[in-house]
């Protein structure tokens, strides 16, 4: 399989966000911390097939996000978000 | 209701289902009797007006959950949901601009739960539809597309067949490209929202050319599902 197929996007992981932001995530904005990319999250790069979930900034290429479920824990590493941003809910 | 060889819709009753907006999507969990779990998402294919929720699926031989989804499952079978889930990749009839929606393979799902919501909620806003397909046979929705398209209800479909086509073919017989999309394509002039699904390469390469077109990437919504879905 191409390297490139492996690649999904951040709408895939809108249920896995959802369950640990407890809101929709795929229109939150995120800026890279290494290139200040501003993205929806719907638009990023996401690879589901490494080690957990990996986010990529699609500008730099950098990890925006690195998520690992366990079993009943979550481990999340935003380093490479600067900021989030995100509709409160209503 | 199997679409093509490959491909079935399942309809689906959801007990409080909350109502959804087309272009989302649901994650399907499925458990085995030792308990191993497995899940994959599928975009909703029905529109929000619909009575029951559907989704398409394209069977994957070395899938773990589209197997059963396409072939196992029957009528009066519980599967576990969760859903909807997405508000970037969604596309409301109360929009004005022209729909562009691009599709390859599968791809086609979301984009088509937006078209029948563009139907049942009444819209007027023109559409158009470029829809790449390896042969005639993979086409999903055929039946359906050509009614919409000869409705004269302002949607405007054109096929491309990237493998094989069927003698008489009137439609594209290739990969996408630079002049298809210039010939599909509304003017940048005309903000049109855009909207494209299908495979990782097939997505990147379709807005690239739009991009080259002159569209502003902040206009176009992709949806990339990588080689497969599982």
């Amino acid at each position: 399989m191409e390297a490139a197929e492996a690649k999904v996007d951040g709408n895939a992981i809108g249920g896995l966000l959802s369950e640990i932001f407890t809101m929709e995530m795929t229109t939150a904005e995120s800026t890279c911390a290494s290139c200040g990319a501003v993205n929806p999250v719907g638009r990023v790069d996401v690879y589901l097939r490494a080690p957990g979930v990996v986010v990529r900034c699609p500008g730099c290429e950098q990890v925006l996000m690195r998520i690992v479920r366990g079993p009943g824990r979550y481990w999340i590493d935003l380093r490479g978000t600067r900021c989030l941003e995100l509709a409160a809910p209503e | 209701m199997q679409e093509t060889p490959r491909v079935a819709s399942l309809f689906l009753n959801v007990p409080d289902w909350q109502g959804h907006h087309a272009g989302q999507h649901v994650d399907v969990r499925l458990t085995a009797d030792d308990g191993y779990q497995a899940q994959r998402s599928y975009s909703v294919a029905s529109a929000p007006e619909d009575a029951r929720l559907a989704i398409t699926v394209e069977r994957l031989e070395d899938g773990e959950v589209s197997p059963y989804l396409v072939g196992e499952v029957k009528v009066g079978d519980k599967v576990e949901l969760r859903g909807p889930i997405g508000g970037y990749f969604v596309w409301n009839a109360e929009t004005s601009s022209p729909l562009l929606l691009v599709a390859g393979g599968s791809g086609i799902v979301p984009l088509m739960a937006m078209l029948r919501h563009r139907s049942a909620a009444g819209s007027k806003v023109p559409a158009r539809l470029l829809y790449s397909s390896r042969t005639a046979d993979d086409i999903i929705y055929k039946e359906e597309l050509d009614r919409i398209a000869s409705s004269g209800d302002g949607v405007e479909i054109a096929h491309a067949l990237t493998r094989a086509q069927p003698s008489g073919w009137k439609g594209y017989s290739r990969r996408i490209d630079r002049d298809m999309v210039r010939e599909i394509a509304w003017p940048k002039q005309q903000s049109p929202m855009v909207f494209i699904c299908g495979p990782t390469s097939f997505v990147e390469s379709a807005a690239g050319l739009l991009v080259d077109l002159g569209y502003d990437p902040l206009q176009i919504k992709t949806e990339r599902f990588g080689a497969t879905g599982g």
